[in-house]
């Protein structure tokens, strides 16, 4: 931090002074297609210097666009009133170039998607001296500015700083992008940042990176810190004060440990209880928010809650309730004429804590136990083997030449991976981007004979397959996509979606026509529904009739690609406990791949965890998650924030050091060694075993093996 | 290489949560589909609409155009030497008597005719062999998009003027299929960019992972998805193949006496723009008239179509809903010169 | 990159020498020169025809002229006319002819259209936008003779208000011309003004079309959000960082832009009577002289190359990410 304090004022100021941003009343519109959508709702809230205030809201809550009113970057047809004071000037009304001398040097902004943020045909260094001296003019040099942006590339962890500040935006991974753009942000010592969804478009262990920059930035700034989520795991850990955003308006507010653990709005409840959580013991049920957040065009009188409120009763439904003190905390606001009831339900529990209000909203939403397939009590060696892969093996040559292709190298995508699924069970593949999972089901589900090793199906090795019998296999095992925009033909109604498989197979009409409706209905969707298109179903609902179309022949595998990670998480609770429940009554048996490991603990009974290409841990879920064994596992459990404040400020996070190596050209012997801190802790004669030796997979309990030279389990979340 | 590979992904994994200023969710219950907005939005674009019945006027007039007058293309009125409009001769006569009105909604009528044809005979082709390199890739793509580069390398108003002496004297169908032989390669390559667009998309997936045959999946899923802007295309292929008609014709390299198209009397009618204008200006305003109001009516559908470029919206900042037809547009462009595209479509190989 | 450069311009001469090929054969195979001689009245004599047609090779299969030629060319032969004009003493002259008239035509058409592009894009939905829209799909749709045409019958119009000729459009410059340096300048200039001005609007039109819709592009990107919340106002970013992203796409369309050029370049020099290349095509063609149409293609081949390998090497020196 020595750089730090060379380049930034002495952080603090007197508390004094007041909020450095105070938003009152703001509202804002759009013109839209449908009419005018009502984005901002009235709304109002303060932050102080140095406080880090954390908005929570579902898509189209009005979180963006509320933080971006205040940078004033909203579109021109965007209509704004109430009041946005900084630090007691209004902003408001004020021109481009009044506004632009604020911008980037007493507010400051991080975007969403760090891919694009930056302009492509500058290079990073270049656009961040680009922020100094337009702020700087006649003060600061060129040469000043560009030794300076060097400065902050090395303060936000980017390594030799002076060589990739001369690189191009395309020349960074996406972490190392988003690192740029916060050095950008805190390059004028501003008072207040807004980071909106900083970390979305990022892996776990690189949204765990960019946190650390941002807590950095803020420690050496001092700034106040405005940040903008839809996961309450991100802001748990960070976040002085909570805002949960709903329908453009906010509907609770207070300090972050009174709204994760007494929570007053059913709202925020509800969404407590929809998280996956990767610390659970046990299995419990989700809580799912039934419906659709409200259309913004015309909003119906009441509380926009209402429709999808276990709680609602007449009186929600005339006046909005406005946002009200609790209990007279004097910090902690609810906008909810029941938040008292709420309050004397969760008195009920022993002490405040976040499982405790979890447990309320599961008894507020009502949420039934899903039970296990009956298979599953046969013990897991005696179950019949659905898939068995071994010794798998992918590699994409890389090419140059346009007409005449050479061969300059290889991506080995999968390098030899091992596992099998038994009858009734559900094996979850992790890994972040990259680490060959996507590949891995391709491989799986075109069933041609891999490049090395086996692929059986139910049996049936894909090798000695021909047309006919792939057909055939191909009926027994089926896929479910991650987006549920795509995942569906836009010009066939989902009658002739679900129908598809079945005419591929040759099922006669009279039999498709009648098993349509009870598809429709086993997924919890209406036989009516069966005439429309896909548009005109929200995503969870298209998600549901991916599933539908994949039981639609009875299949006894299911192959999941990331189901769920496109839907917001009231939504994705629902499909989770859907996916629950057919697995109990059809006896399916599950590949369910992902990125989030929350979601992989509360659906798999197995887990497979990998990294560029290889099976680093597998085994049992409780086992996995509790004592994992591989340092990368460790790792990427560690850095997943949890929902529960008071547990993640007392959490200790293994921050991973820099990006993936590239797949084609893995490190030797152990792939994980050019990060693992296990590795660095080594003495140089053991390191060398890593350096030289590929860890083979080592059985390190029952139904556990990882391969590590040093595995010893350690407990991270 | 492995930079793209890793945008590929986490840009893939996180497609669908991207935000934009306005969010809006979907509405289920009052959600209006697709096809009603697209409708909604084009009958709110007056000029498109206009230019859409005015393509329809012209069509009717070029054919029914007997039912208004007694002359006929071919016949001379000996009484009336380049007589101004008026009278029993509309837009006047030309040197040897014949009644222009009769000429210029025959000329019309050939000069539709020709259009209608070549943007249809083209945008099919355009759509088979798009479609069959995108999807097959490999040995097929490259042979077939090298014949594309070729063919674009020189203007086909060449290689049709040079054919020219071939076709003189007979059916002038020969001319049609020249004109349609040069018009479908920029189409093509849309087509196959779109193709491998769609082709990455998850229900293509889905239905090749049932086991659907290729040649369904193409007929059944990809090429239904792109009929809209195959629709859009065949109408601005109407618009050029109508251009190239009479370019070529104005050189005596089109259609050939005694048959007329507006080329043909646009010709006939350069020399004498300040003598005799209606020679000149009415098969030339037809001609204009036409065209523009394909272009427009064809720009009117596509706007309707692109969910970015809608007035209601403007200059929203909706980045990731970009106008699929527009960036297809420059995609291709950028792709046809063997260029990566800017998004390093690296993935698809 | 240098690599890619080279590559691309093998792709670029093979494509070229295809294409001239075709053309030769094309024609070989369509034209018939002894047709028209045999319709000459008085019929020349057999002996006559016959020694055309060794003269002009007709007597060898189509390949084996085309090697012929080909063999020529690489020495700086072009062949002879079917009059027996020799080609290469006019293919110099007239190759300046065309190569003033596009040039000029270019870089003026660039250098509007995409300066009308950003403009329409900026104020998009604001009456210049509408103005600018309207004009590009007029002249989009009107072909270039009209336009010429339309162009003449305007200039002749304005001399004739005048009541001097401002405006010539007969030729580059008055026949027999003598006068001072200074005079002939403007003579030339006076010739000039018209037949540009129809090549320039039709590239004007094409142009800012494609920079309008790249540019809209641009506007809604997040790296302009990221500029402005930096510090930079709306105008600077919109140039500093949009234009210049907006400008890549423009380098492809350049080579496209001049398949335009080529085909209005015929037309303009034809009906303003300059003896350029497109002008000899026609004639070529009309005189069907295999010969004079091989020459002009492998003119615009080339032009066609040269304008393809100087959009690949604009891309590569915009775009940072394709510099391998």
């Amino acid at each position: 931090m020595t750089a730090a304090d060379t380049l930034f004022e002495p952080a603090g100021g007197s508390s004094d002074v007041g909020p450095v941003l105070e938003v009152s009343d703001l509202a804002v519109s759009f013109p839209s297609e449908s009419g005018r959508v009502q984005a901002v709702r009235g709304l109002s809230y303060q932050v102080s210097p140095g406080e880090v205030l954390g908005i929570v809201g579902e898509s189209g809550s009005g979180k963006s666009v509320s933080s971006l009113a205040v940078m004033g970057l909203l579109p021109s047809q965007a209509r704004i009133s109430g009041s946005i004071k900084f630090q007691g000037r209004e902003l408001i009304g004020l021109s481009d170039d009044q506004l632009s001398k604020i911008r980037g040097r007493k507010i400051s902004m991080v975007f969403q998607d760090p891919l694009s943020a930056l302009t492509p045909v500058y290079t990073v260094g270049d656009q961040i001296a680009e922020g100094l001296l337009v702020h700087g003019k006649g003060r600061v040099t060129k040469q000043a500015a560009a030794k300076r942006s060097v400065e902050l590339l090395d303060l936000v962890g980017i390594p030799n700083a002076a060589e990739r500040a001369k690189a191009f935006p395309h020349e960074f991974s996406g972490g190392m992008r988003q690192r740029a753009v916060i050095a950008l942000a805190i390059a004028n010592d501003p008072d207040l940042i807004i980071a909106d969804e900083p970390t979305t478009a990022l892996d776990v262990t690189v949204q765990a990176q960019v946190l650390e920059v941002l807590k950095t930035a803020q420690e050496v700034t001092g700034a106040g810190i405005v940040i903008i989520t839809h996961d309450l795991g991100v802001v748990a850990g960070f976040a002085d004060r909570l805002m949960v955003m709903y329908a453009g308006k906010a509907v609770e507010t207070g300090h972050v440990d009174e709204v994760y653990q007494r929570p007053r709005m059913p709202y925020t409840l509800g969404l407590l209880g929809s998280i996956p959580r990767v610390d659970a013991d046990e299995k419990q049920p989700l809580v799912p928010i039934e419906g659709q957040p409200p259309s913004l065009v015309d909003l119906p009188q009441g509380c926009p809650f209402a429709p999808r409120c276990p709680m609602a009763v007449d009186a929600c439904l005339t006046d909005e309730p406005p946002l009200s003190e609790v209990d007279n905390s004097g910090d902690h606001y609810a906008a909810c004429i029941r938040s008292d009831e709420l309050g004397a339900v969760e008195v009920q529990a022993d002490e405040a804590s976040v499982a405790a209000a979890v447990d309320v909203a599961a008894e507020v939403f009502g949420v039934e136990v899903i039970g296990e397939p009956e298979v599953a009590r046969i013990p897991r060696d005696q179950r019949t083997v659905v898939l068995d892969v071994r010794d798998m093996v992918k590699e994409y040559p890389v090419t140059k030449g346009v007409v005449f292709k050479r061969r300059i190298g290889t991506v080995h995508a999968v390098d030899g991976i091992t596992f099998d699924i038994r009858e009734g069970e559900t094996l979850g593949v992790v890994g972040e981007s990259g680490c060959g999972k996507t590949t891995t089901l391709m491989e799986i589900l075109g069933l041609e004979k891999p490049m090395r090793g086996e692929i059986s199906v139910l049996g049936q090795n894909v090798s000695a397959l021909n047309g006919r019998s792939r057909k055939a296999v191909r009926r027994d095992m089926q896929v479910v996509f991650q987006d549920p925009m795509a995942s569906l033909d836009p010009r066939m109604p989902i009658g002739d979606v679900i129908a598809e498989p079945m005419q591929v197979h040759g099922i006669d009409k009279e039999q498709i026509a009648k098993r349509i409706p009870e598809l429709l209905k086993l997924v919890g969707l209406r036989r009516e529904h069966a005439d429309r298109y896909p548009a005109e179903f929200s995503g969870g609902q298209r998600q549901r009739i991916g599933i539908a179309r994949a039981l639609a022949l009875e299949p006894k595998l299911v192959v999941l690609d990331e189901p769920v990670s496109a839907l917001d998480v009231s939504i994705q609770a629902g499909v989770i406990n859907l996916l629950d429940e057919l697995k109990a009554k059809l006896g399916l048996s599950y590949l369910f791949v992902a990125h989030d490991l929350s979601v992989v603990r509360h659906i798999a009974d197995r887990v497979a965890v990998m990294y560029l290409g290889k099976i680093v841990e597998i085994g049992d879920v409780d086992s996995v998650f509790s004592s994992p064994q591989h340092p990368y596992t460790q790792a990427l459990l560690s850095a997943i924030p949890i929902p529960d404040p008071i547990k993640e400020r007392a959490r200790e996070r293994i921050i991973l050091t820099g990006d993936l190596p590239s797949p084609a050209n893995p490190p030797s012997g152990c792939r994980f060694r050019t990060r693992c801190f296990l590795h660095a802790s080594l003495p140089p004669e053991k390191q060398s075993k890593c350096i030289e030796v590929e860890p083979p997979r080592a059985v390190q309990a029952p139904d556990h093996e990882a391969a590590c030279h040093y595995a010893e389990p350690r407990q991270v979340v | 290489m492995t930079t793209i590979l890793n945008e590929g992904d986490s840009a893939g994994t996180t497609g669908a949560a991207q935000g934009s200023p306005v969010d809006a969710a979907p509405d289920p219950d009052k959600g209006t589909s697709r096809g009603r907005l697209v409708l909604r939005r084009f009958v709110r674009n007056k000029a498109a609409l206009v230019c859409l019945a005015l393509i329809v006027v012209l069509y009717f007039l070029a054919f029914c155009y007997p039912l208004f007058t007694q002359w006929t293309y071919d016949q001379q009125d000996y009484t009336s030497f380049l007589v101004p409009p008026g009278g029993t001769h509309w837009f006047g006569t030309d040197k040897i008597g014949t009644d222009m009105f009769a000429q210029v909604m025959r000329g019309l009528q050939k000069s539709l005719t020709i259009g209608l044809l070549v943007g249809i005979i083209s945008t099919s082709f355009a759509a088979l062999v798009g479609t069959t390199a995108g999807y097959f890739l490999g040995w097929t793509d490259r042979s077939l998009m090298w014949i594309v580069d070729l063919l674009l390398t020189l203007p086909s108003f060449l290689i049709i003027a040079i054919c020219s002496p071939a076709f003189r004297g007979k059916t002038w169908l020969i001319f049609v299929g020249l004109l349609a032989v040069f018009q479908w390669m920029i189409t093509a390559r849309i087509v196959r960019g779109m193709t491998l667009t769609l082709k990455e998309r998850e229900f293509v997936k889905a239905a090749k992972f049932m086991g659907q045959p290729a040649r369904r999946i193409i007929f059944k899923h990809i090429l239904p998805n792109m009929a809209s802007l195959l629709i859009i295309d065949a109408t601005i292929n109407v618009g050029s193949a109508v251009l190239a008609e009479t370019s070529l014709s104005f050189f005596g390299f089109g259609v050939q006496p005694p048959d007329v198209s507006l080329g043909t009397l646009i010709s006939d009618g350069t020399e004498s723009t300040l003598t005799y204008p209606w020679l000149f200006f009415i098969p030339a305003g037809f001609l204009v008239l036409f065209v523009l109001s394909v272009n427009f009516a064809g720009d009117g559908l596509r706007d309707a179509l692109d969910p970015s470029s809608t007035k209601g919206r403007r200059k929203e900042s909706k980045r990731k809903a970009l106008g699929e037809l527009r960036k297809a547009k420059f995609d291709v462009q950028t792709e046809r010169r063997g260029m990566p595209a800017p998004q390093g479509e690296g993935k698809h190989r | 990159m240098t690599g890619f450069l080279l590559r691309r311009l093998v792709n670029y001469v093979v494509l070229a020498l295809v294409a001239t090929f075709l053309a030769f054969t094309l024609a070989s195979v369509t034209f018939d020169p002894i047709g028209v001689l045999q319709q000459r009245n008085p019929p020349p004599p057999a002996a006559t025809i016959d020694a055309k047609r060794h003269d002009l090779h007709l007597d060898q299969p189509i390949p084996e002229r085309f090697v012929t030629w080909m063999g020529g060319v690489v020495k700086g032969d072009f062949g002879q006319t079917i009059a027996n004009r020799p080609i290469t003493e006019e293919l110099g002259r007239r190759a300046g002819v065309s190569l003033r008239l596009f040039l000029l035509g270019i870089t003026l058409g660039i250098t509007l259209g995409v300066l009308l592009g950003v403009i329409s894009a900026i104020r998009q939905y604001k009456f210049s936008d509408y103005f600018a829209t309207i004009f590009s799909f007029v002249v989009l749709s009107t072909p270039v003779f009209v336009i010429a045409t339309l162009l003449k019958t305007g200039a002749q119009s304005i001399n004739n208000s005048i009541g001097s000729n401002v405006l010539l459009f007969t030729g580059e410059t008055t026949p027999g011309f003598s006068g001072s340096w200074g005079a002939a300048l403007v003579d030339r200039l006076q010739h000039m003004i018209v037949p540009t001005l129809t090549i320039v609007l039709s590239q004007v039109a094409y142009y800012s079309r494609y920079q309008r819709s790249a540019m809209l592009d641009v506007l809604g990107s997040d790296f302009l959000r990221t500029a402005q919340a930096k510090g930079l106002t709306r105008r600077k970013a919109l140039f500093k960082h949009g234009l210049r992203t907006a400008l890549i796409p423009m380098a492809t369309l350049f080579a496209f832009g001049f398949g335009l050029l080529i085909v209005g370049g015929t037309f303009t020099e034809r009906i303003f009577s300059w003896f350029g290349m497109g002008d000899w095509l026609i004639t070529g063609i009309q005189n069907q002289d295999t010969n004079i149409t091989a020459t002009v293609t492998l003119f615009i081949a080339v032009c066609v190359l040269v304008s393809g390998w100087l959009a690949d090497v604009l891309y590569a020196a915009l775009d940072p990410r394709i510099r391998i």
